[in-house]
């Protein structure tokens, strides 16, 4: 059968367990439409009218096995429910060692950001065996990032940023479709996931860098547009220190304790008066509008590069 | 009729003041129904013409015959009109207008001008949405997904909102009309658990089409405000939330899933029994579980969601929960099975459909357990295997009960009998057929074929090629009925009053009855009273 053989591989530490568990439901799925379609078939020749079939206590009901019905498949199902939870759980969770790509879709495309600086457009190159973790937002309307060979999705929106996570385990180009409608050409805005071996993936990162590291962008971005007037130890503006900021707990003036992850600081630069940090006061201008999807993504990336560094100047040393 | 009325012949509802006029002035809920009935009939070829087109195109991995914009309208097309104009209206409205007052012993409905009104909203809701494809369609997905509806697309998006929300309303009132008359107009001895499971469904899809019908036509004016005034509800752009458009869409749309299914299940329940000659296996069981499908129902709309952002925790519960509500739809399966069981079993038309319906419900329900988790859902979401899988429900589901109700019923409506064996060989094709053109589609969804492609990639040619043709096996199963039915208008043999020797109180009136319903009060019996010779 030439289309079993298209059956999409199992390239990633999450396929086998979704496989697994897929046919494991596929299976008892099949079992119970056997058995009932035999049920079926089996009373319907016995009692077709006219047989000799014996029909003493033909209206009868019976409690018992209407329970039995109904609490059998009630156990099945909260079974599957927490074998699905377990690898779910996982598939929600990446490592914290994850290598990071930053993801900007729009009409009809996929942009992407290594932290290193390397962009590319529509193909994602990916080391073999470790793990990928991607900060996903789009520009306009919704997508999804799907690539079947590694049993992934999820949703991309405006807005706001969604991750996703994965480890490849096969060698090779996968297509990467995208599987929220989003207009005209829905259809073509694919491209591939290229796996690759990890001394080969050093070489292509290094054969794309050019124009500084993401982070460094983003200090750039940082000066240009003003930032650091405020945001820097020696300014006369009291404005929060963002040295070390990155993954602390930020307790805010309307007595909210929130982290201080990439939605955070995203909405920090355009939404500041909705999340003014306790002890400061509500100076911040929006950034709304000046700033691209792209540039944000640098600013953040900026930002987590001065997570563990002494001081905002100090940045540009380091890489 | 008895002898005493042997020289009275009662006064049939389609006969009498037929002109154009008195048609579309009745309050007759039978006569409503006839209407509701043409309405239906046209927007399913309707919607079928554009399932034809999206077939058709699929042939090739390049899309064969449309470019991307004219395919995105078809599905659009198709989808809105099949959804909103023919699943939602199809039993309820034509089957639930024609036999409620009969099977409950009732001269009408409640409020027979309302009925009517209910009607022309329906039919005006219909010509927006005609307009719209007339304007030159509407290219959002029968989901109308923000922000690309409100703010991107440049297709006729208020024009096809408003004959859905305009539709809507008719919805509400039929439950609202339903749910009264159910209650109030039952004959003396029609207690609620005489009550055929028919009327069960009706009521516990009322409720639903009451409760959840007001939230989609809140929905439906938000996107007109945003996309009109620019008012920021939903676009992060304007300050709104897309995940906030899901929510309310499918508290709306996953309760419209049940307002599709449970009438279907109501029409199936009253067939087997019929000609399996025995009461309902489970009776008590089969109400109980219709309502809780109906309430349980409104509580697990996030599982349209898992992929979309939403909490992971808000989709653990959602999962459970629709894990839960597969529990009285497994239940009813069981019990259809066991009604055959000692039964005295005869298959004609009505019964193939009814059993064909169990089957491809069965399938769709069982595959919709496989996406309730989300750890198959995360690869199965938005691909051909949730499209498989809805079409089971409501096509093979859903579209195979009304047929099979309206052969039912079809001696009853219209006091002919419709030819057996063109009936049966229908049946069988659309069983075969429907099954060509969806099963492939699961494995299309397994391999990672997205939804609402209009090419894609070459390995996935030849399910789809398999799939269009059970399509054109399935167009002939459709459009036989539509000949041989209306051939039996002239041509089909007198009915009588109850050729099915079924016990429902609608079968002790005449064929077609008369305006009044029953000339006498109607002898009230279990529905099921298989056991006993009929009155």
């Amino acid at each position: 059968m030439s289309f079993l053989q298209s059956l999409p591989p199992e390239a990633s530490s999450l396929a086998f367990q979704i496989d697994v568990f897929f046919w494991s439901m596929a299976a008892l799925c099949a079992l119970v439409a056997v058995g009932v379609i035999v049920a079926v078939v089996f009373y319907g020749v016995r009692y077709r009218r006219g047989s000799a079939a014996d029909r003493s206590g033909r209206h009868r009901e019976d409690l018992g096995v209407e329970l039995t019905w109904i609490l059998v498949p009630f156990a099945l199902f909260v079974g599957a429910f927490v074998w699905s939870l377990s690898i779910f759980a996982l598939a929600r969770t990446p490592p914290p060692d994850a290598r990071t790509v930053y993801v900007v879709a729009k009409q009809w495309m996929w942009k992407f950001e290594h932290p290193g600086g390397q962009r590319e457009i529509n193909t994602l190159h990916v080391p073999i065996g470790e793990p990928v973790r991607l900060t996903m937002t789009s520009q306009d309307v919704i997508h999804s990032f799907y690539v079947p060979a590694f049993r992934v999705k999820q949703d991309v929106l405006p807005g706001r940023y969604t991750q996703l996570w994965f480890i490849a385990t096969k060698l090779g180009a996968f297509p990467l479709l995208c599987t929220q409608y989003c207009g005209t050409d829905h259809a073509r805005m694919g491209g591939a996931v290229i796996v690759m071996r990890p001394a080969q993936y050093g070489r292509w990162l290094q054969a794309g860098a050019s124009g500084g590291t993401l982070a460094a962008q983003g200090a750039q971005l940082f000066r240009s547009h003003g930032c650091s007037g405020c945001h820097s130890p020696n300014a006369a503006v009291h404005a929060p220190e963002l040295a070390g900021l990155y993954g602390q707990v930020v307790h805010l003036a309307d007595g909210r304790s929130v982290i201080a992850d990439e939605r955070y600081l995203r909405d920090c630069i355009l939404l500041p008066a909705g999340q003014v940090v306790a002890g400061y006061p509500p100076l911040m201008p929006s950034f709304s509008g000046q700033l691209s999807e792209e540039d944000l993504l640098a600013l953040i990336a900026y930002i987590k590069s001065i997570a563990t560094a002494d001081a905002a100047g100090s940045a540009d040393e380091r890489r | 009729m008895s002898a005493v009325d042997a020289g009275v012949m009662p006064h049939s509802f389609l006969a009498g003041e037929d002109g154009l006029r008195q048609w579309l002035t009745t309050r007759d809920h039978k006569r409503i129904a006839i209407l509701y009935g043409l309405g239906i009939t046209f927007f399913f070829f309707l919607g079928g013409a554009a399932a034809t087109l999206i077939r058709l195109n699929l042939i090739t991995p390049q899309g064969a015959l449309m470019g991307a914009e004219t395919y995105n309208k078809a599905f659009t097309f198709h989808g809105v009109v099949m959804v909103w104009f023919f699943l939602i209206p199809s039993i309820p409205a034509t089957l639930g207008n024609f036999l409620i007052p009969l099977m409950i012993g009732a001269r009408d409905v409640a409020f027979p001008r309302l009925n009517l009104f209910s009607w022309y909203l329906y039919m005006a809701g219909g010509a927006f949405t005609v307009a719209a494809l007339l304007a030159g369609g509407v290219d959002t997905g029968w989901t109308f997904y923000v922000p690309f509806s409100t703010l991107f697309s440049n297709s006729h998006v208020f024009l096809a909102v408003i004959g859905v929300f305009v539709s809507g309303f008719s919805s509400i009132l039929t439950g609202l009309n339903f749910i009264v008359t159910i209650h109030t107009l039952r004959t003396p001895g029609m207690t609620w658990f005489r009550l055929p499971l028919f009327i069960w469904a009706m009521y516990a899809v009322s409720l639903v089409m009451v409760l959840a019908t007001p939230v989609l036509a809140m929905t439906l004016a938000l996107i007109a405000l945003e996309r009109g005034l620019g008012v920021g509800i939903f676009d992060p752009a304007l300050g709104g939330d897309p995940l906030l458009f899901q929510h309310l869409f499918w508290f709306y749309s996953h309760p419209a899933v049940y307002i599709m299914i449970l009438p279907a299940m109501g029409v199936v329940s009253e067939i087997i029994s019929c000609f399996a000659r025995r009461r309902v296996f489970g009776y008590r069981f089969m109400t109980y579980s219709m309502l809780a499908i109906a309430v349980i129902g409104f509580l697990v709309w996030g599982h349209h969601m898992f992929v979309s952002g939403q909490s992971v925790y808000a989709s653990l519960v959602f999962s459970l929960l629709s894990f839960v509500v597969a529990v009285p739809s497994a239940i009813k399966v069981f019990n259809w099975t066991a009604t055959l069981r000692k039964g005295d079993i005869t298959f004609e038309a009505p019964m193939l459909y009814a059993l064909g319906f169990v089957g491809l419900f069965m399938l769709g329900g069982l595959t919709g357990l496989m996406l309730a988790a989300p750890a198959l859902d995360m690869p199965l979401h938005d691909t051909y295997f949730v499209i498989a899988h809805f079409h089971y429900v409501m096509v093979g589901g859903s579209v195979m009960a009304y047929l099979g109700g309206i052969h039912f019923w079809w001696p009853k409506l219209t006091g002919r009998r419709y030819p057996e064996a063109w009936a049966r060989f229908a049946a069988i094709l659309m069983f075969f057929g429907f099954n060509l053109t969806f099963f492939p589609q699961y494995i299309l969804g397994y391999e990672g074929m997205p939804r609402r492609y209009h090419s894609y990639l070459p390995q996935f040619q030849v399910l789809n090629v398999l799939s269009s043709g059970g399509a054109s096996i399935l167009a002939i199963a459709y459009l036989l009925p539509i000949a041989y039915l209306l051939w039996s208008l002239r041509y089909g043999k007198p009915a009588g009053d109850n050729p099915w020797q079924a016990r429902g109180l609608e079968w002790q009136t005449s064929s077609p009855p008369p305006t009044e319903n029953f000339l006498r009060p109607p002898v009230v019996q279990d529905a099921y009273a298989y056991q006993e010779p009929a009155p």
